[in-house]
């Protein structure tokens, strides 16, 4: 047999005829019944089915033969037996024969089959309804848990490493320094360029500092800290969980007593939560120097003049509402982390699964949350 | 509520299973059981692949609530427990996961002094000769520095079972504890569990499909039937490998050969 010969249009001769004798069907097989080509198709004999009462086959021509006419024969024997017609197999290759009982040797198990086709779309309504109900109720239960376990934090009650806590706190904090740094400069020296180019057409340059001031504290620096920890402590919240709970590291905790919650949720969450504030703080700092550095080199004010626009512009209150922001997407993201990493699945897409599920269901919580308290500190007036 | 009521026979009883029925959702993987481990023996929970032994032993560990009946260490009624009742009780069963599951952060001194840190008084110092100890007493000294990621899988097996008898525990579970070894290092394995029940007068349950182990090791066991999803046999193994009246059971006990083959 040519190895190259695997193009579809290179079918074997095979041939299929049908002989029928006092109600018995015969189907003579000739030619080569292989896997090449495609599998030959069961349609014509299941026409021919009706009205026999037994089924016989005839493969006297058989050149070859290997699991395509294997495939073929049990699909024959399955539609005859469903119509209760009898099957005598005794016209095929042994070694087809022993193959086909070997298949038949352990019943389908019905159970295991599963169900095919999407089920209605009712049904389908009815499932993903409950499904939502189901996680919703799960999210809440790990909410109180969390806030419980917080609480016992706060009083110093709480069950943990503090050698973790050290060490999320690092994580959390210092280490994502030099990222922070990076997009909070740019994110600076973005919103000094485009006001420039606005503000220059009326001579106001020096409202760049105001610009830059006010919007890195009050809104950038917060939601730039929040994209950049959601993606980058997040999903990795996430995918430690997730992976613990793979490898049964959870239920090892659980069974000896220790809480999860305690030790592997809260540390992490105090961490990012206590860290997103100074992170934000620094942002803030970082993307004003970006702003001095579009102001000085392209606008030609002075250090000076943009130092003291600044802190013209700049007010406790703009910083505080930063801070504030900044520590409910702390803890947001945290939630959301933990969250998808305790509840992921137990496989390796699963873990997948929840690192992503983490990073999109935080900065979308983190961006609600801006929008909620948008309007509530302008009601607040603040 | 005293456990005598429940058909127990005092001291000797341990751990007494009364109606559990075990379910994933409305999906019932065993129904009804009922049985008594005694202090102090091997007992095996046995059956084939996916018919829910390491569900239970999830079960007995409190990993998963049943959705019908309860379990009794001695006279407490586990799945009735409070949370600090059930602290109470976790802490003196240990348990080794099938997969090991070492706390992959923490090196295996720290695993075993989590524990010990956590429930003991001890200071750090002593925490460490305690943690050298245990891991002494299952081959792995020396390796108190090392991660779980950084040692082979037999070792982590065994790393586990330190981790397991860190606080010296009154009943010991084990799932699959020889599954992925290779057949020498399973039998040392055995040979191990038996020492640390007769030194440590731990009550031991075993989760396994290992044949030779359950010969081995046994005192009692059950036999979990994915079809009848219930136990179909119980008892000493090797009565049941000459005995049992159920076809199933001997066919599982000899691997499907003759029984003369399979006793060797």
């Amino acid at each position: 047999m040519a190895k190259v010969a695997r193009k579809p249009e290179a079918a074997p001769p095979r041939a299929i005829s049908f002989e029928e004798k006092d109600s018995t069907l015969v189907v003579v097989l000739s030619g080569r019944w292989t896997l090449e080509g495609h599998l030959p198709p069961v349609a014509d004999v299941e026409q021919r089915l009706s009205g026999a009462q037994r089924i016989a086959f005839d493969t006297r021509g058989l050149e070859a033969w290997d699991s395509g006419l294997l495939a073929f024969l049990a699909k024959v024997t399955e539609l005859a037996r469903a119509r209760r017609i009898a099957v005598d197999l005794s016209g095929v290759p042994a070694g087809v024969r022993r193959l086909i009982e070997l298949a038949e040797a352990v019943p389908e198990r019905k159970v295991a089959r599963k169900q095919d086709g999407e089920p209605p779309l009712l049904a389908r309504i009815g499932e993903r309804t409950i499904a939502l109900a189901g996680g919703t109720v799960g999210s809440l239960a790990f909410l109180g848990d969390l806030t419980l376990a917080v609480a016992r934090f706060a009083t110093f009650r709480a069950r943990y490493r503090p050698w973790d806590l050290m060490l999320f706190i690092q994580e959390a904090g210092p280490q994502a320094l030099p990222i922070v740094t990076l997009v909070s400069f740019l994110s600076g020296v973005i919103l000094a360029f485009v006001g420039a180019v606005q503000l220059k057409q009326f001579g106001g340059q020096i409202y760049i500092a105001d610009l830059v001031a006010i919007g890195m504290t009050r809104e950038m620096g917060a939601l730039m800290t929040a994209v950049i920890m959601a993606g980058r402590t997040g999903a990795a919240f996430a995918a430690q969980l997730g992976t613990m709970k793979v490898t049964q590291e959870i239920d090892a905790f659980t069974a000896m007593g220790f809480p999860p919650m305690e030790f592997l949720v809260l540390p992490r969450f105090v961490a990012l939560t206590l860290m997103m504030p100074l992170l934000c703080l620094y942002s803030d700092l970082i993307g004003m120097v970006g702003g001095a550095v579009i102001g000085i080199g392209m606008l030609d004010l002075s250090w000076t003049t943009f130092y003291q626009e600044t802190t013209k512009a700049i007010t406790v209150g703009y910083v505080l509402v930063g801070l504030f922001k900044s520590f409910v997407y702390g803890s947001l993201i945290a939630f959301f982390g933990c969250l998808r990493g305790v509840q992921s699945g137990s496989s390796s897409s699963a873990v997948g699964d929840a690192a992503t599920s983490a990073v999109v269901s935080s900065i979308v919580a983190c961006i609600v949350a801006n929008g909620i308290l948008a309007v509530v500190l302008y009601v607040l007036n603040l | 509520m005293k456990a005598e009521e429940h058909g127990g026979n005092g001291a000797r009883t341990h751990i007494i299973v009364r109606d559990l029925t075990m379910a994933y959702g409305s999906f019932v993987v065993m129904r009804d059981l009922n049985f008594t481990i005694s202090r102090g023996e091997v007992f095996i929970i046995m059956g084939g692949s996916g018919s829910g032994k390491s569900t239970l032993l999830r079960h007995l560990i409190g990993l998963q609530e049943p959705a019908k009946g309860e379990i009794y260490f001695g006279d407490d009624n586990f799945t009735k427990a409070d949370e600090a009742e059930r602290q109470r009780i976790l802490r003196r069963i240990g348990a080794l996961f099938q997969s090991g599951a070492l706390w992959s952060s923490m090196t295996l001194a720290e695993n075993i002094g989590l524990l010990l840190e956590d429930y003991t008084d001890l200071n750090p110092e002593e925490i460490r000769e305690v943690a050298s100890l245990k891991l002494a007493l299952v081959g792995l000294k020396g390796y108190e520095d090392f991660y779980p990621s950084e040692i082979s899988g037999g070792m982590q097996k065994r790393a586990g079972l330190a981790r397991a008898i860190a606080l010296d525990p009154e009943a010991l579970f084990l799932d699959e504890p020889s599954a992925g070894l290779d057949p020498v290092t399973a039998r040392r394995l055995d040979e191990l569990i038996l020492e640390l029940r007769d030194s440590l007068g731990a009550t031991v349950v075993v989760v396994t499909h290992d044949v030779a182990s359950i010969l081995t090791i046994g005192d009692n066991s059950i036999f979990l039937d994915a079809e009848a999803s219930t136990i179909t046999a119980r008892g000493h193994p090797k009565e049941l490998l000459a005995h049992s009246p159920d076809p199933k059971v001997r066919e599982f006990l000899t691997r499907g050969l003759p029984q003369e083959a399979a006793q060797r």
